[in-house]
């Protein structure tokens, strides 16, 4: 037997330790959850402010969050939400044949997956940057805006380089955690009877798509029809 | 507990989602993207913002339901997103009570 192969019978076909709080695997694997969840919701706040400060400066300029929105390139924009919708599913099957099966190159396989949605999320994103910078409709003193209101206009790029710069922070950090993971599950350290990690890296996966499901309209469809 | 009880406790404990949901939930949260970007095409006036939002809230919702499982978890869960959301409501509407309601009094207190 290899020693990869001793590796994984000792770590992988074990059930894991249960800490001495917990009654049980299955309660620890509860309370793994739901501190996952409060940590969530500790998320959804701190976005949360940054939506807060857009409802204020939406309702105070909607003219000028509606031409600077429009300066957004929005087939970028949706395809970018399309590929991102395709990381969860990708992040869902990776949870899914965990539960399943003791398949660790599936599994991996579906985490990195995972990992190059994220990363040509990421790019798009870049690309997205880079063009506003060419524009000079990045907040600064080389901001410079053709339309009216620039610096109300100011304020919206401002949001929209917060927000987003916030969301592809989470991203990155995603994508560090899932190579770990997609490493772990190579090992044979994930299957029906453990999998915990997988499980709360994906409800973090999913919160951050749910930020981006609100960013979208938010900042790309203002005001598209006029 | 040996190795194999533990196994079934928890696969029983935890709903496995059939793969056809998850491709299912996949291929609505396309068609709503597909939606929400149309829509904002079109000149609805002051409801273009409330048709983006509810659609936006629909696929959050998916997200959360299938996705995360909340759907399948004990209701302590849903309970706790419910109230977080609670929360972000009170910070949004208050705030906003604020901005909206500037300029109402000043005749009236001179």
């Amino acid at each position: 037997m290899s020693e990869r192969a001793t590796a994984t019978a000792r770590r992988g076909s074990l059930p894991p330790a249960t800490a001495h709080q917990f009654d049980d695997a299955i309660q620890q694997h509860e309370a793994s959850g739901l501190g996952m969840w409060v940590f969530l919701l500790t998320e959804i706040l701190f976005f949360g402010g940054l939506f807060t400060i857009y409802t204020v400066y939406r309702s105070l300029y909607p003219e000028a969050f509606g031409h600077a929105s429009s300066t957004l390139d929005i087939q970028l924009g949706t395809i970018n939400t399309a590929v991102l919708i395709g990381s969860s599913l990708t992040m869902a099957l990776a949870v899914h044949t965990a539960q399943v099966s003791r398949n660790g190159r599936l599994v991996a396989l579906f985490l990195f997956a995972t990992i190059a949605l994220g990363t040509v999320f990421l790019g798009i994103k870049a690309i997205e940057y880079a063009q506003k910078f060419h524009e000079h409709h990045v907040p600064g003193p080389y901001f410079h805006y053709e339309g009216a209101d620039p610096q109300q206009s100011q304020l919206f790029f401002c949001l929209y380089f917060c927000m987003t710069g916030l969301h592809a922070l989470h991203m990155v950090i995603g994508v560090c955690v899932l190579a770990v993971l997609g490493v772990m599950a190579l090992r044979g350290r994930f299957g029906p009877d453990y999998y915990t990690p997988v499980e709360l890296t994906g409800l973090y996966w999913h919160f951050v798509d749910i930020v981006w499901i609100f960013l979208f309209p938010l900042l790309y469809l203002v005001e598209r029809h006029t | 507990m040996t190795r194999d009880d533990h196994a079934a406790a928890s696969t029983a404990h935890d709903h496995v989602v059939p793969l056809s949901v998850y491709f299912g939930i996949f291929a609505t949260l396309l068609v709503l993207t597909g939606v929400t970007t149309a829509v904002a095409f079109v000149d609805l006036g002051r409801m273009n913002v409330f048709v983006a939002l509810t659609i936006a809230v629909v696929k959050a919702s998916l997200v959360l339901l299938y996705f995360m499982h909340l759907r399948y978890t004990a209701r302590l869960t849903p309970l706790m997103v419910a109230i977080a959301f609670f929360w972000l409501a009170i910070m949004i509407v208050l705030t906003m009570a604020d901005f909206v309601s500037r300029g109402w009094f000043t005749g009236l207190l001179g």
